[in-house]
């Protein structure tokens, strides 16, 4: 498992302290290790074994059907739209897409968003609305305090996230207990500690469903607990919501915990992502909300916000965003899309029963429950870094290194070879 | 609970002078307004355009069952970043043969100004020296120094560029900004048909600031936002980027897309990157992966999709290059028709600049208080330094706007 803020070995190719040389410019600039997905891909890639599986996807096979239909005629209708004017966009991006993302996460009749206190920027997907919103942090939270840190992820957790803070300038990067691998669940009670622990102004980023890359989500009842400490320790929450509906099928309780905080007047920062959930990986779809508590914030935020984001990207693509807003302000387009996700999300209910059937059937050492209590497109099969070495080595079968895999590249053809292939790699001794 | 806000004394951020000229401008309700602020190209019916290109390879791509729609590699669609550098250095540049030269997708021009002021930040001039100097032109792009200073530089400054009394470029200032300077300081050139004062160096001035700046062993930072609006070729409007990578400079070139294709909100732009060598190249990359990693991760694919399918296909290409010409040529005819009305008026002062600019903006001369006086009594929207957007001008308005720039110029001291 891959820890918080760990740093890649880095290379040193070759090293000059000599500004002067003659030689290069970027002398100074060394290798670092690829990413761990572009080695892992790489590996895939050149592997020639036939029944080879990667598992370790972003899982767009899952939307070829809601793509060929919905998506298309709506970028058709789009390109041939006379109305439709090249020019820059806003950098807060397009209007309709931000208030139906907002509506998105904080529920239409939520009260923040009626006492116009919300700022909405649109960002060119995930990772910008993450790196927009620690700019945000950086530069004005708190700005009597000059604030710079310390911000707690989760243990595990995305192994990019670290380096999007520090990249805002956050240097100070924590973790907090999460993920119980004896349990292998949430564990609550050292979480609450860990949290209760952190100094006053910590910032606490949180998946509100979905949580990549265990797929351990927390009840209702624990978000409660958590929030009350939140509140009475004075920290700042910052969600992260990637594939809202794609955990339950259902947009409102894979936001609950927005929703919740929201609620009860807290502030708090939400990174969302469009791109998993509407299949549209490649158009990089994002949105960025901040709730306030006084509505007499938002002019200042939103100029802020605007300055931030000249400096970055000046404005956000439209193209994708432009197809999300079309389908959340279409009844008929949003039934088709619901449909689509509830039946992606059963499909990957499915797989991680059978999953969980296969491996008892074989007998295979442990409890598999885990399979089936977490939801989403991302399972934490749970085993260590010499079982996914085994799998990958030598049954061909790729899994991200955080052992985390994606459910919907798993189908009626490879799944007994998988789970054959998880069987052997729990009870081989190594 | 604390009712106190974390962002309580958060305070307004000045606006964005550009944007904030166009929504006065679309608040006004003068029957004949004129916009001549933000630079975005307009036909001669005042409307914002397609190419004709670009809407034939949307289509193509729309219709195409082939292309999928995952995630673009980290550093961009492969075919656009090759073929846009290509267009900056030309098909038979050495330094691409020489396998020295990469690029990177970015978010428009800013997003590869941004890639290329985050990666000097970090590596050039010894590790993490952010007190390295910026030149950026005076004036320039008022972006710049907000994605350098943002890019965790301490120290942007301007260099002498304009000569607001001869309303030329103020060469023997620049040279002796480049003379004076510290060794390794970044400057950032513009390409062609600078922005704002249209006002370019000679090639025989080109080359002079070129043997200063390797003498001195200053980076070269290429702004490219306008190949082929200028002059209405790509290659006359290269011919300085191309100069200097003969010469054997190492540079970045943030090139953007969003002109010269017309694909504004497609933020289509390529940070093109000449390295010393193969070897060099390829470090340089694998950390700009890293810095794009931690900013947007991939870039949006429709507007490189577009770009590398035109730029790739011979008939496409020649077409896009009539598109191109069509608007610059557009710009062109205004500058003569503007000059030519103002002579005819007899407006005081000499008028030569005006077709002796180049590219999207003329830097007309007028001072403040004149150009109040067109916005407010004339409700012709230019920017506080006399910046006009030629394409906002066309046949229905120029009259107007001559008349109105006479007036400034005759009654406002």
């Amino acid at each position: 498992m891959s820890g918080p803020g760990s740093s890649p070995n880095e290379k040193v190719v070759k090293q000059n302290e000599d500004p002067g040389d003659p030689f290069s410019e970027f002398t100074n600039a060394h290798v670092p290790a690829g990413s761990p997905e572009t080695r892992l891909l790489s590996a895939f890639k050149n592997d020639t074994h036939t029944r080879k599986a990667y598992l370790a996807g972003r899982g767009k096979s899952a939307w070829k059907t809601f793509e060929l239909r919905l998506v298309r005629k709506i970028k058709q209708q789009r390109s041939t739209d006379p109305t439709s004017r090249p020019e820059y966009p806003s950098s807060l991006g397009l209007t309709e897409f931000t208030r139906r993302a907002t509506e998105v996460a904080l529920g239409k009749s939520s009260r923040a968003i009626m006492e116009d206190r919300v700022l909405g920027v649109q960002t060119p997907g995930f990772t910008a609305a993450v790196r927009l919103g620690a700019e945000l942090l950086r530069h004005w939270y708190d700005v009597c305090a000059v604030w710079s840190g310390p911000v707690y992820l989760s243990s595990p957790c995305d192994d990019s996230l670290a380096g999007i803070f520090q990249a805002a300038g956050i240097q100070d990067i924590r973790d907090y207990y999460y993920w119980d691998d004896t349990q292998r669940n949430v564990c609550l009670e050292k979480l609450l500690e860990d949290l209760s622990k952190a100094p006053q102004q910590s910032v606490v980023v949180l998946s509100a469903s979905a949580h990549y890359p265990t797929g351990a989500d927390l009840s209702q009842n624990q978000w409660a607990v958590i929030a009350n400490v939140i509140m009475r320790r004075r920290l700042f929450p910052f969600f992260l919501l990637p594939p809202q509906a794609l955990c339950y099928g259902d947009l409102e309780r894979g936001s609950w915990p927005v929703h919740y905080c929201a609620s009860q007047g807290m502030e708090l920062l939400c990174a969302q992502s469009f791109s998993h959930c509407f299949g549209l990986y490649g158009e990089a779809v994002g949105h960025l909300l901040c709730v306030l508590k006084q509505n007499s914030l938002l002019f200042s935020m939103e100029s802020q916000a605007v300055k931030i984001v000249r400096s970055l990207w000046a404005q956000p693509s439209v193209g994708g965003a432009h197809v999300v807003a079309t389908v959340l302000s279409n009844p008929g387009h949003l039934i088709e899309w619901k449909e689509e996700v509830k039946c992606i999300v059963e499909r990957c209910m499915l797989i991680r029963e059978l999953l969980r059937e296969r491996l008892r059937l074989l007998g295979t050492p442990g409890c598999w429950d885990h399979l089936t209590q977490q939801g989403g497109l991302y399972c934490f099969i749970g085993l260590n870094g010499e079982q996914l070495e085994f799998l990958s080595k030598k049954r061909h079968v790729y899994l991200f290194t955080s052992g985390c895999l994606n459910v919907s590249a798993i189908n009626s053809r490879n799944l007994d070879y998988i789970v054959e292939s998880i069987h052997l790699a729990v009870t081989t001794s190594f | 609970m604390s009712a106190m806000s974390v962002f309580f004394e958060v305070p307004q951020a000045a606006p964005v002078a550009v944007f904030k000229l166009s929504q006065d401008f679309n608040n006004d309700q003068f029957p004949n307004k004129v916009n001549l602020g933000v630079g975005a190209y307009r036909t001669d019916e005042g409307q914002p355009w397609v190419l004709p290109v670009v809407k034939k390879v949307e289509k193509v791509i729309v219709h195409d069952d082939s292309l999928n729609h995952e995630y673009l590699p980290i550093l961009g669609l492969p075919d656009f970043r090759s073929s846009a550098s290509k267009i900056a250095l030309g098909d038979d540049s050495p330094a691409i043969q020489e396998n020295r030269v990469g690029a990177v997708q970015c978010l428009g021009g800013t997003g590869a100004l941004k890639m290329g002021a985050e990666f000097l930040s970090r590596f050039y001039n010894r590790n993490k020296n952010t007190k390295t100097p910026v030149y950026v032109s005076a004036p320039t792009w008022e972006n710049h120094n907000a994605v350098f200073a943002n890019a965790g530089f301490e120290d942007v400054r301007p260099y002498k560029y304009w000569d607001a009394e001869k309303r030329g470029l103020d060469f023997a200032g620049f040279l002796g900004d480049l003379e004076s300077c510290p060794e390794h300081s970044v400057f950032v050139l513009h390409a062609c048909a600078h922005n704002p004062t249209g006002t370019d160096p000679t090639q025989e001035q080109w080359m002079q600031i070129a043997e200063v700046m390797m003498r001195r062993k200053l980076f070269v930072f290429f702004d490219s936002a306008y190949q082929g609006f200028a002059s209405g070729n790509l290659d006359k409007d290269a011919w300085a980027v191309r100069y200097f990578v003969s010469l054997g400079f190492e540079m970045f070139c943030a090139q953007s897309f969003s002109k010269n294709f017309g694909l504004y909100n497609e933020r289509v732009g390529n940070l093109t990157i000449v390295a010393h060598d193969a070897d060099n190249l390829k470090r340089v990359l694998s950390q700009m992966e890293k810095i794009v990693r931690t900013t947007w991760s991939n870039p949006p694919s429709q507007g490189a999709r577009i770009v590398a399918i035109t730029l790739n296909s011979p008939e496409l290409f020649t077409e896009w290059k009539d598109n191109v010409k069509t608007m610059a040529g557009r710009v062109l005819l205004m500058r003569a028709q503007l000059k030519t009305k103002l002579q005819a008026l007899g407006t005081p002062g000499t008028w030569d600049h005006i077709t002796e600019q180049i590219g999207m903006f003329s830097f007309t001369g007028l001072n403040p208080n004149q150009v109040e006086y067109m916005v407010k009594e004339r409700h012709i929207y230019l920017m506080a330094s006399g910046r006009i957007n030629m394409c906002g001008l066309n046949s229905k308005n120029i009259e107007y706007v001559a008349e109105s720039i006479h007036e400034a110029v005759t009654k406002v001291q």
